[in-house]
This record gives C-alpha cells, sequence and structure tokens, in this order.
C-alpha cells in the first residue's frame, strides 16, 4: 500500500498514537491519522472533553469506538480545549471519510505552541507507521 | 498483533484475498479476511443485496456406517432421526453436563451417511469426541481439509447462485441442501446460514473455491454484491441472534441455558448429556443467555460485566453496534429472574456504568 503526502500531510505534526496536529498561531487542531482510522475500520462513537477542559501532552482525553474496537485518544501538546467538533456526535463516521478535514476533533488552545516536544514530521511518522507494520 | 503468519493455516482463498487487499486477521489459528471494504458497508450488502463470505474454516467430519444414525443420535441433542436424506438440522455435541462441546449443523446425504459441519477451532477436539465413542460400524472421518465452503447470503443471493450453477437454487428449501454441479465442481449447497438473511453455503473443493469466488463476484456485481469479511458476519450473527462458540457458548453453558429449547430433543431417546438437560428442564435454569440493548452511548464487549444495583450478576458474552438497528446490542447471561424483556441492567464499559434493558430476541429478523 502507498502511504504517499497525500495520506500524511507534510505540514501536520504526528504523535506515535496516531493523531495529527494543525498549528495556527496558539490555536491546535486535533485529528486522528488516515492509519489510524483505517485499523479502527467503522467508527461509530466518539467520546469528546467538553469546552474549557485542561488537556496535556501525551495523556489520553477521549476515545473513539469502532465496530470492531475501541481506542483512546491522546493530547499531541498540552492547553485547553478551545472546541470540540459538533458533527461527530451525529456523525462520527466523518472521522473515517476525512481525518485531516470534516473529520477533525478538538481544537486546543495551546499553552506553549513552541514546544511540540516529541511529535514526528510526516516523513518520520511514515517511517514510523512502515516500522510499526513489520 | 497477530501471530507469525507464517503459523496460521490459509484457506485456498488466501492468496486471491491477498490480491484484493483484505485486512486479514487471525481468527483461531486461521488468516481471515476480517474485511475487504468496510464492515457496516458489508452488513448493508447482506441485508438489502447480497454478500460472499469465505468460510473455508469451518470443519467438515464425516459419520458413515450402518450405526452412523445411532452415533449422531447419541452424541448431539436434536432428533437426527427426524432429518430426510438432503435435509439439514441446526444442533450441539453435548457433555454429560449438557453443556456444548460444539454447535454443529447435522447434514443428512444418505440414510447411513450424514456430514457433521464444525467450528474451526474446534474441528480436530469434534473429531476426536466423536471418534472416541464411535463402537462397531461407523466410520468417521475428519474431512476439513476436503472441502472449502463459501457462503453467498442476502435477498439477492437465489438470483447470483442461479448464474452460476447448473442446480437450482431456488428449489432448495430451507435447511434444505443438494449435491451438485457448481461451475463443474462437485458441491453441495445448503439453504442455510449465519446471517439472518436467505442465503446458500457451499461446500466444494479447495482447488475449485477460488474460481467460484470469482465467478460469483463477478454474476453479483450489478446486483450489488459485495465480498464480507468476519467483521460483518459477526454483526450480522449477532443481530440474528445466532451464537458464536467461544463467545456466548462453550463446555460450561449449557443448551438450556442458551436459550435453545428446540433442539433438545429429550424425548427421541438416551444421548449424552440427555440425564443433566432433562433435570435442569425440571427445575428451570438458573441463568440465561439474554438480548440486551443499551440505553446510553457505548458498546458493550465480550467479558465486560453486567451489574444489577452495584452487584455483579452476569457477563457480556457478545456485544457490538448493531448497523441495521443504528443501537447498541449484546447477549449475556443473566439469572432467569432477570431475563424478562424489559428488566433493567447496567453494563461496566471499562470505567463507565452504562444503562441497557432486556430487549426480546433476536433483535433484526428478515422481512419475508
Amino acid at each position: 500500500m502507498s502511504q504517499g503526502s497525500a495520506i500524511y500531510p507534510d505540514h501536520l505534526k504526528y504523535t506515535k498514537e496516531h493523531e495529527w496536529l494543525a498549528v495556527e498561531g496558539k490555536v491546535g487542531t486535533v485529528g486522528l491519522t488516515h492509519y489510524a482510522q483505517e485499523e479502527l475500520g467503522d467508527i461509530v462513537y466518539v467520546e469528546l472533553p467538553k469546552t474549557g477542559t485542561p488537556v496535556v501532552a501525551g495523556e489520553e482525553f477521549g476515545t473513539v469506538e469502532s465496530v470492531k474496537a475501541v481506542s483512546e485518544i491522546y493530547a499531541p501538546a498540552s492547553g485547553e480545549v478551545a472546541e470540540v467538533n459538533p458533527a461527530l456526535a451525529e456523525h462520527p463516521e466523518t472521522v473515517n471519510k476525512d481525518p485531516y478535514g470534516d473529520g477533525w476533533l478538538i481544537k486546543i488552545r495551546l499553552a506553549d505552541p513552541d514546544d511540540l516536544e516529541g511529535l514526528m514530521s510526516a516523513v518520520e511518522y511514515r517511517k514510523f507507521i512502515e516500522d510499526e507494520a513489520n | 498483533m497477530p501471530a507469525a503468519a507464517g503459523s496460521l493455516k490459509k484457506t485456498p482463498l488466501n492468496g486471491l484475498f491477498r490480491e484484493m487487499g483484505a485486512r486479514l486477521v487471525d481468527f483461531s489459528g486461521w488468516e481471515m479476511p476480517v474485511q475487504f471494504s468496510s464492515v457496516l458497508e458489508e452488513h448493508q450488502a447482506v441485508r438489502s443485496a447480497a454478500g460472499l463470505f469465505d468460510v473455508s474454516h469451518m470443519g467438515e467430519i464425516q459419520v458413515v456406517g450402518r450405526s452412523a444414525l445411532p452415533l449422531v443420535q447419541r452424541l448431539t441433542c436434536n432428533d437426527a432421526s427426524r432429518l430426510g436424506i438432503g435435509q439439514a438440522q441446526y444442533s450441539a455435541l453435548t457433555t454429560e453436563r449438557g453443556t456444548f462441546v460444539d454447535d454443529v449443523l447435522v447434514y443428512r446425504r444418505a440414510e447411513t451417511r450424514f456430514l457433521l459441519v464444525v467450528n474451526a477451532g474446534n474441528a480436530d477436539k469434534d473429531f476426536a469426541w466423536i471418534a472416541g465413542r464411535a463402537e462397531r460400524d461407523v466410520e468417521v472421518t475428519n474431512d476439513s481439509s476436503r472441502y472449502a465452503q463459501l457462503a453467498l447470503q442476502g435477498p439477492r443471493a437465489e438470483a447470483i447462485l442461479r448464474a452460476c450453477a447448473s442446480i437450482d437454487p431456488g428449489a432448495i428449501r430451507y435447511y434444505h441442501f443438494v449435491e451438485g454441479d457448481v461451475r463443474g465442481a462437485r458441491a453441495i449447497v445448503s439453504r442455510t446460514g449465519y446471517t439472518g438473511e436467505d442465503g446458500f453455503e457451499i461446500y466444494l473443493p479447495p482447488d475449485r473455491a477460488p474460481d467460484l469466488f470469482k465467478e460469483l463476484l463477478r454474476a453479483g456485481r450489478g446486483a450489488g454484491l459485495l465480498p464480507c469479511g468476519l467483521g460483518a458476519r459477526d454483526t450480522l450473527r449477532l443481530e440474528a441472534r445466532m451464537l458464536l462458540y467461544g463467545n456466548d457458548i462453550d463446555e460450561t453453558t449449557t443448551v438450556l441455558e442458551a436459550g435453545l429449547q428446540g433442539i433438545v430433543r429429550l424425548d427421541k431417546g438416551d444421548f449424552v448429556g440427555r440425564e443433566a438437560l432433562a433435570r435442569e428442564k425440571g427445575a428451570g435454569v438458573s441463568r440465561s443467555l439474554v438480548g440486551f440493548e443499551l440505553l446510553e452511548r457505548g458498546i458493550a464487549r465480550h467479558g465486560h460485566a453486567i451489574r444489577e444495583k452495584d452487584r455483579e450478576v452476569g457477563q457480556v458474552t457478545s456485544g457490538t453496534f448493531s448497523p441495521t438497528l443504528r443501537k447498541s446490542i449484546g447477549l449475556a447471561y443473566v439469572p432467569s429472574r432477570l431475563a424478562a424483556a424489559g428488566s433493567r441492567l447496567s453494563v461496566g464499559i471499562r470505567d463507565r456504568e452504562v444503562e441497557a434493558a432486556v430487549v426480546p430476541t433476536p433483535f433484526y429478523k428478515r422481512p419475508r
């Protein structure tokens, strides 16, 4: 299977738990990677924290549940939940269909936008999942 | 992570599935496709059009000879003497305690010739169980490697099969079968399945299975047929309250607790487990396998605790999100006083207690 740049966009940062982070100013948008949604299969529930909830880099902030499995979601960076994707309660399958677009999970008001330690570039992430698959 | 691929058994379709890009997983020691496209899409295809499954991992045990019927009668709880030639029945191999060695399909191929279709993970155990209890005038063989099995399921299955077989699938009644030619292969075709839809199960020589699989896919393309994996098979069978050995039933659960009174024929004469089942029937079962629906978000999974007012009273045996009902459903053993529809329970899903209600089963019944 090809793991092209379309599947792992270059402008995003990635975690080992298969979340992505897009930073714009002081706000980071978080979602699941193509790899994660494909591994999970059809997503039927997404549990997310309320606006204002603090999140800590590397710690769990929600869960996604597919027909096959349940999986925790981890915060790529620390801060406070600024926005929650309202569409996912009714249409969790959006995460499968458009993981980098309409399927985003939360926006974080970042505690320190310059501190994104431990996150991978698209190239590193692609390498990481290839290694994980082997 | 799955076990090393080399240690898993493969069906004759394994190579084809790799080419198709199916997602393969370890199921009872077999490398099987869990999904081709999406569990929900495949599920929907079977309910509204048709789906094609490879179930070649299932085991086939032949019991042949003058004492074939007496042996089958002694080891299973349903009444095999009621089977005409060309007829099949759902039954169970029972222990002395009335629990399941396995749940099986019994096909009567001739007066003195039976084929037992058994679960993949139990085939060796079942064979040893049956062969070890066979006396004179009967031969028991484990023919699992001589058969591939395809399941063509869904409202359009009959029309699709008709296009591929010289036998007339329309002439096969529910739980009956014919032996005949399917694309040049000698096959057993039964009107049976594990999805709650109309459909067929086709047993054929392994080397002929890839061609038939491809041919059926081609014939069904215009009708909406999809190749389906074990993921959809599981959601389909659970909606129809068909039980899964190792999850819902095993050697610790009795046939009556599982709610399968219909296959327990106490009047047929003696059989292994009869005494225990007769006693249990007289006294009433202490626990029952019931269907439930979650009243809040979440999915119950095998092993989750069932509680009544903070007290653990049972365990979830199967649970999923029902694609047809758009609800979270499951099966669990509960004390019989809680078995009536409407009883309230809670399910411990990780760190949450989720409200649930007992509901009538099957969860889904196909429109006729």
